[in-house]
């Protein structure tokens, strides 16, 4: 496996979606080059950091409208 | 991946909200409210679109949740109503820019071009609210067929076949634009968590 094929599958790499023998290979090839691990290691981790981020906080003046919005649709029309 | 936002009551909640309780209604509105408006703004780019298009999510599920036949999770069934109020307006503001039909490029231009080693964890590196910043960022400048993938399968958690079955694309579609967003995000990422950079 060459470098333009471990970066084909990267994404499956990363979603543990690759068959055992491609994985294995990849690997093989990670093992021996370090350019295309630091592409692996940090793609897995720019990943990561948005899976783990929690959204922040809806701001007061929106929430505010949403629910108003709300209310008034139930009071118009019950579900 | 699989989502982790679903708790054991929702389907007791969308039950009673069925038959008429808008408390339960408002909440399963509580619940999702952050995600939705992240999601909306993370697709329209834009907060006013955002919040109309979370809005607007929020009362068409209300009113049409009667229709939801609870054999997909309320939450994916609410992301598909929100990620559709955000296309439209997405493409209402950027009429020419906007195809999420477009093809994706060819396997030469995906190969990372900078590869260079990333300083201390990014998480340790920057205050929350200045890397949520940087975060956003980097969604906004993907184009919107690999942004809305990224922001439903990285951000939002939907899984590989529930994200094409809401975009109407098909798996292998998914996956290529995901590999794409992917790259992009590490390329773009590398100008912030570089080693050495102070900032």
């Amino acid at each position: 496996m060459n470098c333009n094929s471990v970066i084909r599958e990267l994404s499956d790499y990363l979603d543990s979606d690759l068959e055992l023998a491609v994985k294995q290979e990849l690997e093989r090839h990670l093992a021996d080059c370090e350019d295309c691990r630091l592409v692996v290691d940090q793609t897995r981790k720019t990943v990561e950091i948005f899976c783990g981020s929690e959204p922040l906080e809806l701001p007061a003046d929106v929430r505010s409208r949403l629910h108003e919005a709300l209310r008034r649709k139930a009071g118009a029309r019950p579900i | 991946m699989p989502s982790t936002i679903v708790r054991e009551d929702e389907h007791a909640l969308v039950l009673a909200a069925k038959a008429g309780d808008v408390a339960a209604f408002e909440e399963l509105v509580n619940r999702y409210e952050r995600k939705i408006f992240r999601l909306a703004q993370n697709i329209t780019g834009n907060r006013e679109d955002a919040e109309d298009a979370m809005q607007d999510a929020f009362l068409k599920s209300y009113a049409h949740l009667k229709e939801f036949q609870g054999d997909s999770r309320f939450y994916t069934w609410l992301v598909r109503i929100a990620v559709n109020e955000s296309l439209m307006r997405l493409r209402k503001r950027k009429p020419n820019q906007i195809s999420l039909d477009e093809p994706v490029g060819t396997d030469d231009d995906i190969m990372p071009r900078e590869v260079e080693d990333w300083g201390p964890s990014p998480e340790q590196r920057y205050a929350q609210t200045e890397l949520q910043q940087i975060l956003n960022n980097a969604i906004e400048n993907l184009d919107p067929p690999y942004r809305t993938v990224f922001v439903l399968r990285d951000v939002e958690e939907l899984s590989t076949e529930e994200t094409a079955a809401l975009l109407g694309i098909s798996v292998p579609a998914v996956k290529s634009r995901l590999l794409r967003a992917r790259l992009k995000m590490r390329e773009q990422l590398q100008r912030y968590f570089r080693k050495g950079d102070s900032n």
